[in-house]
């Protein structure tokens, strides 16, 4: 019979192979949807491929595609370290972008270096808020933030609409439902002549880099990852649990804020209500592909916005649904928890009369 | 006022509130079932969808409408299939898995959809199911249309709610299911399998959430939508919480609920120059949060919820 045996020691190449195997077996799944499509495989990788390597506008639209993905992930990366579980960047990602929407439209003059950074701060204080309400109510009552978040997300949404029907709404917007835009000088700068990549990128890898920092060094750091092993313990040890959690919702929030910000105020300059086409979910594959590293999260999102920016090129000349790039992502996230629990664990095959 | 209270003794008020639950009984009742075996399912929203579309598509292909129904919930098992193999033999985390499930049969269903039907301006509409309209019955006053002018689907819901019910609280099957909830080494020790206990129940409970898909796009409507199940397998996971894991208190939660989904559709046309639309729109979720919050403090959640157990291993 077969039993499971966890490995005495897990080597570090085969923690930082893990993800990289899987994201290949999704790769290599989406065959199966490719042929029940009809298309022809090899010519459908290729498109993919080319659709993200092939020119330089292609490879900048995907680093663009990737800017509000290391937001979303950071954002779960850090919840999940200490086991919050923070499933609402999508609605902390609108909050983000409707506040700086609020901010910089024009309400406030002022120079650009300061009408940008209160852009950026806006956002990244609603959305801090946004995780904040979930947090509270599992610290103080007891309430489950893995359903509060995800019910949130809707009502953000709605609350959008409404905002968008109502005291947002751009009154030359011809009655389409969207936001005035944001001034020219309070958005993020372009980095490249003629192509849309931004300013986000930076002020994303730079939080990376920060959030890596503070988690490996920092007492900050240890204590999160304290109370995500186990919180009794931490408790026991005198941390603060509660005050850790909500520290960490703050800026677990913040983070998703913050690619609200970057795509409002980096990419479209306007809100609308279809702003992400769910970068808030796709963080959370992200940050497991990452092992919830910071790092990695970099590494993920742009294997992520690789498979949305090839597949989309793909189904372009394909006539392929496009939904296949969702589909990839979800395998990949199944994928890489398989190949976790492999790189934890071993099968063990024992025969018969063998002894345990 | 007289206003408001007439819209209480309004039949049509009735029977809304039923059909507005239905999704939700089935949806509920699933999640139960997979939590009192110890497995959180997160995957509900995601099979809603499989079930909403996988039922709808093989009615649209020619299959009958109970032909429909069993592929619905098939699908729906199949997904709870792969859940509980990731959480339970594998023992990985139940929070991420279940998203996971989500996402992919979210997508799947979607990919699967537009594969199907490429380039359609209005989406394919099948006949869906009729209320029963049973002779006699039916025309008791009130009663007989808010119970016997549902949609068979309907009734079906509130027999797996006496289903479930009586496999938990009176069958050894039911025992099992519940002590692999709360104490699976105990029920190891009873020389029963915890895996094939927990995977089973999964795969039933995830069974019952893609019926709650199905009827949306087989009773409800008769077409399939992106986003057409907008939350409504998170609010099933709150109201799992609010009915304390009991069928009974299940179809309560979910019937309140209905009767508030109902009650604000009718408000909407009284009040609805007063107010934005978006607030009655908020309020199922709103509601959902309350009454998580309301109760969480007394939750008395399965004891091995979430909590992964290894063959051979204390």
């Amino acid at each position: 019979m077969i039993s499971i045996e966890p490995r005495r020691k897990v080597s570090r190449a085969a923690r930082l192979l893990t993800p990289v195997i899987a994201a290949l077996a999704a790769l290599a799944l989406a065959a199966i949807p490719l042929a029940f499509a009809g298309a022809p495989l090899g010519q459908a990788y290729t498109l993919m491929f080319t659709g993200v390597f092939g020119s330089v506008f292609s490879f900048t639209e995907m680093l663009t595609r990737a800017t509000p993905l290391i937001f979303t992930g950071l954002a779960a990366a850090i919840a999940f370290r200490a086991k919050l579980w923070n499933i609402g960047a999508e609605g902390q990602l609108y909050l983000g972008a409707m506040a700086a929407v609020a901010v910089g439209t024009g309400a406030i003059g002022g120079p650009g270096w300061f009408l940008m950074g209160l852009v950026i701060l806006a956002g990244a204080a609603a959305g801090a808020l946004g995780m904040l309400g979930p947090a509270v109510l599992r610290t103080r009552f007891g309430a489950d933030e893995v359903v509060t978040s995800l019910l949130l997300n809707f009502i953000i949404l709605i609350f959008v609409q409404m905002m968008l029907e109502g005291p947002l709404k751009d009154p030359m917007g011809l009655g389409w439902p969207q936001s005035e835009p944001i001034l020219d000088e309070a958005m993020l700068p372009r980095l490249m002549d003629r192509m849309r990549l931004h300013a986000g990128l930076l002020i994303a890898l730079m939080a990376a880099l920060v959030l890596h920092v503070l988690l490996a060094r920092s007492s900050w750091g240890f204590r999160i990852r304290a109370v995500g092993e186990n919180a009794a313990a931490a408790r026991h040890a005198g941390i603060g649990v509660n005050r850790t959690l909500l520290g960490v919702a703050l800026v677990s929030g913040a983070l998703a804020g913050l690619a609200g910000v970057s795509e409002v105020a980096g990419l479209k300059g306007y809100l609308t209500a279809d702003l992400s086409p769910g970068f808030g979910y796709a963080g959370i594959v992200v940050a497991m592909l990452a092992g919830l590293s910071p790092l990695g999260v970099v590494l993920a999102a742009l294997f992520v916005a690789s498979v949305f920016v090839g597949t989309d090129s793909m189904s372009r000349a394909m006539g392929v649904s496009s939904f296949l790039a969702d589909l990839v992502v979800a395998l990949s996230l199944i994928s890489v928890l398989v190949g976790g629990f492999f790189t934890r664990y071993r099968l063990v095959w024992r025969g018969k009369g063998a002894r345990a | 006022m007289m206003e408001f209270l007439d819209i209480f003794l309004n039949e049509s008020f009735w029977t809304a509130s039923l059909r507005i639950a239905t999704p939700l009984i089935f949806g509920v009742l699933g999640a139960l079932l997979c939590e009192r075996a110890g497995v959180l399912n997160l995957g509900i929203e995601g099979i809603f969808v499989v079930g909403a579309m996988a039922g709808w598509m093989a009615v649209w292909m020619g299959a009958s409408l109970w032909g429909g129904v069993l592929v619905a919930a098939l699908a729906g098992a199949a997904f709870g299939l792969l859940h509980a193999l990731l959480t339970v033999p594998l023992g990985l985390s139940q929070h991420v898995s279940g998203l996971g499930i989500t996402l992919l049969a979210t997508s799947a269903a979607s990919f699967i959809y537009r594969t199907a039907l490429p380039d359609v301006k209005s989406p394919p509409r099948i006949t869906p199911f009729q209320p029963l309209d049973i002779p006699v019955l039916s025309d008791i006053p009130f009663l007989g249309p808010v119970l016997f002018q549902q949609t068979p689907l309907t009734w079906l819901a509130l027999l797996m709610v006496a289903l479930v019910w009586w496999v938990l609280a009176r069958t050894p099957l039911g025992v099992a299911i519940r002590a692999v909830g709360d104490n699976p080494d105990a029920v190891a020790a009873q020389g029963l399998s915890v895996y094939a206990l927990r995977i089973g129940a999964v795969m039933a409970g995830s069974a019952l959430m893609a019926l709650g898909g199905a009827f949306l796009t087989m009773s409800a409507f008769d077409a399939f939508f992106f986003g057409m199940v907008n939350g409504r397998g998170w609010i099933s996971i709150a109201l799992v919480i609010f009915a304390s894991w009991q069928p009974g208190k299940a179809l309560l939660g979910a019937l309140l609920f209905g009767m508030f989904e109902a009650l604000q559709v009718r408000l909407q046309t009284q009040a609805g120059a007063l107010v934005p639309s978006q607030i009655f729109l908020m309020a199922p979720y709103v509601l959902s949060i309350l009454a998580l919050v309301f109760v969480a403090r007394r939750a008395d959640y399965p004891r091995a919820l979430l909590k992964p157990w290894f063959k051979g291993q204390r």
